[in-house]
């Protein structure tokens, strides 16, 4: 078989990104009788423990920019975030159906509570959800934590009526550092050549791994590598930005696709956090739950809904991410109701502002549709960075 | 007698006092000073090491109350913080940026020590974090699990106890210089279990007919000393005793509840209330449930600094750090949605209310984020009619009386109609 040209690629995982209905996760279980699908909403959950049980850890990412939320809006009032309420309609159409569990990340007060909620209204299926220690002491958080993902283990074990054994976790935490050395891989690629490997597409294959099985996630993107590596692609007069805050809602693809067009290559974000949220391989050796849980407490992404106990270290993933990607700026783009996105903000801000890193903020939902004003601002922010440092 | 003085009555002169007495303290220069939260607080702990203790949610209610709030936020937004979060957050940093000055007129020290009791809100770490960048203090951080199952676990209790014997006894003997002795804090455990079963009786005494209290908008005075500085102290002790000679006196007397006017002539309607009150236009919302003798026989509000009443939770001098550990867990927003629903339809059938009134705070995502579901949830489990008003804690700007007060009333026909139907299921469905 030829390889496959990189337009193909981007429109096979567009064909994932826009299917409400998860044909291609709904495919994977139905392939092998007695599978199971669990659902992860971000920011992070450890999904080598799900897909060590044997499952299909599926992420969900709200309903995007076309889904038309009508009973949605009957569970959550106006001033919340958007997410929780699209997620809710998937489940009342039927369009998680097939999702044998949910998980629940710690990130904020909504999904805490959308955590009870799917308690309330979908009594017979499995609902955990997962706390992550905000305490980053080995022996205080890490063994909370520990303890949590074994309650993990042993819940998923009881659903699939099957032990889920140390070397099963190992396998699943060997799959998964493959998985994610390839999307830093694709990061890499994109930072040093953002003409080559657009943002929007770069996007469009992340959320393939969200509904791929992990070892079908990692051959697609080293299949995109090679075709984009390969295609002509011109490059353009942009400016590099870091986008930042978008770790939970995500924003429509045709914001970043204005981002783009309005000058900006986005060279990092925090979109799809899951993917990219341990910085380290996990070792193999050893104790997989308390690998797992070493690797989180020392080597994973900062983000706003983690404590950061040392105040010289707040923002300073964001300013070693502009520093490596050789960024220009940066973008925070933001939710609408976005507790924790919204609060952090000024104190990065504090952080970059007296580095000269210039910024903007917008604000978003998931359906927002007006492009305009975002695309003038990220212009007017493009411009002024080609123009300050020409001069 | 003037309007004011009519419902200034015995315990509330005591309590004034003593809250006036706090903050002196806490302005006097000579203690050193905590902030930390109501939800989750840890008093005794605090009391061991002689830390007077500041609660920065306190400081924006009683701002508020005032109609100094709406200014604060105004200046906090100004200063780049974005109109969509809490809003005690914003009136917390605008006071700061206003002179940082007390209800008592002094200006507040810099805390010595911000005591992060990370309970029941997500928004609590990033205030404290950005307190922090202000106050550049040490900041201890007390992790609470979210008890997401309905009750907490081994394994998060153990946590809890851990955090707190490894990281935040270390860190206040440090600041104040004080050693840790566990019996000092057995004995201040001791003193709260006591105070806490007279508030379960004060709780308990709205199951009368007529309720002798409101426990929502009379309950936030009632439970001022046992969820801020006082839980643990003989005054607490005394101010709880005095509350219940009070209210015994109100039910020999066949008194309604308090309103902000004197007595309620009689009680119409009995409610129970979801979320926290309007600070901003704390007395008008009042009178418009006094007006109509509506009483709030319960609320989750009165159980957001610690649940006493639900499963008889008391701190228990024989397991200090274990007991602060559960109540930590215990506090109503640390508790899952289906617990919640099952407690507020427990007090619609226990305390014979005729409905439940949700009050949803537009910036408060613990509380708000799911009562829609909740109050769905009531209904069905009791047949008694929910209704939903909108309002802000401490931000004039998203407090429309008019809007409120429509609600009210036709929530109130609601209630009639239910009644002359007979109070069916049916008619409470529809
Ligand atoms: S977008 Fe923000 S507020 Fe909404 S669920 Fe995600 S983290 Fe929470
Ligand atoms: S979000 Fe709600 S519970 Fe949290 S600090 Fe604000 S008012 Fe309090």
């Amino acid at each position: 078989m030829s390889p496959r040209p990189v337009g193909e690629i981007v429109a096979a995982c567009e064909e994932i990104f826009e299917d409400l209905s998860f044909a291609k996760a709904r495919e994977w279980k139905a392939a092998v009788p007695g599978r199971k699908v669990i659902g992860y909403m971000p920011v992070y959950v450890p999904r080598e423990i799900v897909h060590a049980a044997g499952m299909l850890p599926l992420g969900i990412l709200g309903g995007g920019a076309d889904m038309e939320v009508i009973h949605g809006d009957a569970f959550y009032q106006s001033y919340i975030c958007r997410i929780p309420r699209s997620t809710i309609e998937m489940a009342i159409n039927g369009k998680l159906d097939f999702v044998d569990g949910m998980m629940f990340p710690s990130i904020c007060d909504v999904i805490r509570n959308l955590s009870g909620i799917w308690k309330l209204l979908f009594k017979e299926k499995y609902v955990r959800y997962f706390d992550a220690p905000q305490n980053f002491r080995e022996e205080v958080g890490g063994v909370f934590y520990a303890n949590e993902m074994r309650e993990l283990r042993d819940g998923l074990a009881k659903l699939g009526g099957r032990e889920v054994t140390d070397d099963d976790i190992r396998r699943s935490i060997a799959v998964y550092n493959e998985n994610r050395r390839w999307v830093n891989r694709v990061y890499d690629f994109r930072a040093d050549f953002p003409w080559k490997a657009p943002s929007a597409e770069v996007y469009l294959l992340m959320r393939a791994g969200m509904v791929l099985p992990p070892e079908e996630h990692t051959l697609l993107m080293r299949e995109y590598l090679a075709a984009a590596e390969a295609a002509n692609r011109a490059m353009r007069d942009n400016c590099r930005v870091v986008l930042t805050g978008t770790f939970c809602e995500q924003p429509p693809l045709n914001l970043i696709k204005s981002l783009e067009m309005s000058g900006c290559y986005i060279v990092d974000d925090d979109l799809m956090l899951v993917s990219r949220w341990l910085l380290e391989d996990v070792p193999t050796e050893g104790d997989p739950i308390g690998n797992l849980s070493r690797a989180f407490l020392l080597h994973s992404a900062e983000t706003a809904a983690k404590y950061e106990p040392d105040i010289a270290r707040k923002g300073s993933y964001l300013i070693d991410s502009v520093r490596k990607r050789k960024a220009d700026g940066v973008i925070f783009a933001a939710p609408s109701f976005c507790d924790p996105a919204l609060l952090d903000k000024p104190m990065i801000i504090s952080r970059i502002e007296p580095l000269g890193i210039p910024y903007i903020h917008i604000q978003y939902a998931e359906n927002s549709s007006q492009m305009q004003p975002i695309r003038e601002q990220s212009g007017t922010f493009a411009d002024t960075i080609k123009l300050w440092s020409a001069s | 007698m003037s309007r004011q003085e009519v419902v200034k009555s015995n315990s509330h002169m005591v309590q004034k006092e003593m809250i006036t007495r706090n903050y002196d303290r806490i302005t006097g220069g000579t203690a050193k000073v905590s902030s930390t939260f109501v939800p989750g607080n840890l008093n005794e702990l605090l009391m061991c090491f002689d830390i007077a203790n500041n609660l920065p949610e306190i400081n924006a209610i009683q701002n508020a109350m005032r109609k100094k709030s709406g200014e604060m936020i105004a200046e906090a937004e100004r200063s780049g913080h974005s109109e969509d979060v809490c809003t005690y957050v914003k009136a917390d940093i605008g006071m700061m940026a206003k002179g940082n000055i007390a209800p008592n007129g002094k200006p507040f020290p810099d805390p010595d020590v911000l005591l992060l009791s990370y309970t029941g809100c997500f928004t609590f770490m990033k205030w404290f974090e950005l307190l922090r960048e202000q106050y550049k203090c040490p900041t201890v951080m007390l992790h609470v699990p979210y008890a997401a199952d309905g009750l907490p676990t081994k394994n998060m209790r153990d946590y809890i106890v851990k955090q707190l014997k490894e990281d935040v006894i270390p860190v206040l003997e440090k600041v104040s210089g004080v050693k840790f002795d566990i019996d000092r804090l057995r004995e201040y455990l001791r003193k709260s279990a006591i105070a806490e079963n007279d508030l379960v009786w004060m709780l308990e005494s709205s199951k009368r007919r007529p309720s002798p209290v409101d426990c929502y908008f009379g309950g936030v005075y009632y439970m001022g000393p046992i969820f801020t500085a006082f839980r643990g102290t003989d005054e607490c002790i005394e101010y709880y005793r005095l509350l219940r000679a009070e209210i015994e006196e109100r039910i020999a007397k066949g008194l309604c509840a308090q309103s902000p006017d004197g007595d309620m002539p009689e009680e119409n309607y009995r409610l129970v209330v979801e979320g926290p009150p309007n600070w901003t236009s704390f007395r008008d919302f009042w009178r418009m449930f006094s007006e109509a003798g509506a009483v709030v026989v319960a609320s989750s509000y009165t159980k957001v600094g610690g649940v006493y009443d639900y499963d008889g939770f008391r701190h228990d001098p024989g397991h200090p750090l274990e007991s602060l550990a559960d109540y930590c867990l215990g506090v109503y927003t640390n508790r899952n949605l289906p617990t919640r629903v099952d407690m507020l339809a427990r007090n619609l059938v226990e305390y014979e209310a005729d409905g439940l009134l949700i009050n949803s705070i537009k910036s408060c995502n613990s509380f708000s984020a799911g009562q829609l579901v909740m109050m769905r949830e009531i209904e069905k489990i009791t047949g008694k009619p929910g209704a939903f008003i909108e309002t802000d804690l401490v931000d004039p700007r998203y407090f429309s009386a008019a809007n409120v007060k429509n609600r009210l009333e036709s929530y109130f026909q609601m209630i009639d109609q239910k009644r002359r139907a007979g109070g069916s299921a049916a008619a409470a469905g529809a």
